[in-house]
């Protein structure tokens, strides 16, 4: 089957500036000190994913998993490798990102949808599905500025999940919400992948990996660690033996 | 593997071909999305004065308070009022270009930096924003542009086709240049934030820089021939001289006589290789740009 994401060796390196200014920089080389530490947030991470398959990317905080996901969506590009896709990239990445608190809920869901890509006559057509979504209907004409900040990753939340995509990042923002938006959100993550689309989800949650995705990839310290099934990656990374562990329950 | 689907040649994909995530960028892209364009204009618009009871007049302020100074000082104490014929109009023409640019040049450069919740996170043409910044300034321009064809008309103004081509000229001129500069400081801010406390810098110099607040004759007549074409190589000096050659000498009892002693020679010619010059120079801009943001989202 013809892939719709396809990363082929993929390094991703970050610089980390220590000095800040001029002085401190002076100073270092100097002492003959580094001035930059650099640190590899990926190496050597090949994988393609079919369409309409549901990937898990799994791992430890500071795994990689986000920067990956970042590669894919296109926010950053690779040093060494390619990332290539197929169709319109889309995502729970950072809802709500491009709020404006100044504007009120009915203007940034315009802003926001916008920002995703969508044009003005869908932005018309999908905005009340949006708004009842959102479940902020009340509050649609207030500055977001005075929203909790429940209902601002609500609201974030219901423009994501309206946009067309053939390709859904998810990266760990289902922690927002309580339990029934939790539970809607699900269900609507769900019927995107029974209607084809392919999904990338980046959790903690191994239950929820369970329930939604066809096959777990497991990030360590960058490198590409294990690529198999759910089932797998749940022996892989011990979930089953310690239930202890606090990334296997819910959040 | 729960879906199983026909496999299809790579070739004639229903989703189209592989490419690079995020599309190509650029200012094509940003042409290509003017509907969040208009948004984000239209949100700066509101934004800027969210919060304060005279709202968009102090757009007006500033150069109203540094208008009414030039002209006490240089015109009434200085006593070039005498010496130039209708000098609130050879001000403001200028003050309407200057901070025109000035206004696009701070904002412009601030501009990806102050969007960094966005660069960060979802892959735009990063270019919308300098634009954006563009356009704010634009907008705020108009009432200016009003305020000076008012004056103009007061003061005797008989537009002339001559007038009306340097006016589009130099609008052009200083919107491409302006666009450059803020493509190339909004770039290199993301990495050094010195570029905006520079931008303050240089905005001192660019008043002194163009004829406005003096008239272009002194020029010539104190310095050698050899720093006139230094002089004329600034795109704001130029953009500055079409405008003047648009409304204040059109408004003066002869503008021929006006147009011969106080412009350069072949001012509409110079104004067309200027033209010429900021498009290349948007141009290598948009090279800079399209480098250095590859590295936006871990620099920022």
């Amino acid at each position: 089957m013809a892939p719709v994401i396809v990363v082929k060796e993929v390094n991703k390196q970050f610089r980390l500036q220590r000095t800040r200014t001029l002085k401190q920089t002076v100073m270092s080389l100097v002492k003959r000190k580094p001035i930059t530490d650099t640190f590899l947030a990926l190496q050597d991470v090949s994988f393609r994913v079919p369409e309409g398959q549901s990937v898990a990317l799994m791992g430890l905080n500071g795994s990689g998993k986000s920067t990956l996901l970042k590669l894919i969506s296109g926010v950053m590009a690779p040093d060494h490798g390619r990332v290539r896709v197929r169709g319109h990239v889309a995502g729970l990445i950072e809802v709500g990102a491009g709020f404006h608190p100044d504007l009120t809920g009915r203007e940034n869901v315009y802003l926001n949808a916008a920002i995703l890509g969508m044009s003005e006559a869908e932005i018309s057509e999908k905005f009340d599905s949006i708004v009842d979504f959102s479940g902020v209907e009340r509050f649609i004409d207030t500055e977001v500025g005075n929203y909790s900040s429940g209902m601002f990753m609500r609201l974030g939340f219901a423009v994501c999940i309206h946009t067309e995509c053939d390709i859904f990042l998810i990266d760990e923002v289902l922690a927002v919400g309580d339990r029934p938006f939790k539970k809607k959100c699900m269900e609507r993550i769900h019927k995107l992948r029974y209607d084809g689309r392919t999904i990338v989800f980046v959790s903690h949650n191994y239950n929820q990996v369970q329930e939604l995705c066809d096959r777990a990839l497991v990030l360590e310290s960058g490198r590409l660690a294990f690529d198999g099934s759910v089932e797998d990656a749940g022996h892989y990374l011990g979930y089953d033996e310690d239930e202890d562990d606090p990334d296997a329950g819910e959040f | 593997m729960t879906q199983t689907r026909s496999p299809a040649p790579a070739s004639d994909h229903p989703l189209g071909d592989l490419r690079p995530p995020g599309g190509r960028g650029g200012l094509v892209d940003v042409f290509r999305r003017r509907y969040l364009l208009s948004l984000l204009v239209r949100k700066e618009i509101r934004v800027r004065y969210q919060g304060s009871v005279l709202g968009l007049f102090w757009s007006y302020v500033r150069p109203l308070l540094q208008f009414t100074m030039y002209f006490l000082v240089l015109g009434v104490i200085l006593g070039l009022r005498k010496n130039v014929e209708d000098f609130p109009i050879h001000i403001f023409s200028g003050m309407v270009i200057v901070h025109f640019f000035n206004d696009t040049f701070n904002n412009g450069t601030r501009s990806v930096v102050r969007n960094k919740a966005l660069i960060r996170k979802i892959k735009l043409p990063r270019e919308m924003f300098p634009v954006a910044s563009l356009l704010v300034s634009a907008y705020h321009a108009g009432p200016q542009l009003l305020i000076l064809l008012v004056g103009s008309f007061i003061s005797g103004w008989h537009p002339s086709a001559m007038g009306l081509a340097t006016f589009a000229l130099g609008t052009a001129i200083i919107s491409v240049f302006a666009m450059a500069i803020a493509l190339t400081f909004s770039a290199c801010n993301v990495f050094y934030r010195d570029f905006q406390n520079l931008v303050d810098t240089i905005g001192i110099l660019i008043v002194w820089s163009v004829p406005m607040i003096y008239p272009f004759s002194r020029v010539i007549d104190t310095a050698p021939r050899w720093f006139e074409n230094i002089y004329l190589s600034n795109p704001l000096a130029i953009s500055v001289l079409l405008y003047q050659r648009c409304f204040w000498v059109d408004s003066t009892s002869d503008p021929q006589a006006t147009a011969a002693s106080e412009m350069p020679d072949h001012l509409l010619a110079r104004g067309l290789g200027m033209l010429a010059v900021v498009l290349v120079m948007l141009v290598i801009a948009q090279a800079i740009f399209h480098r250095l943001e590859g590295r936006f989202a871990e620099r920022i």
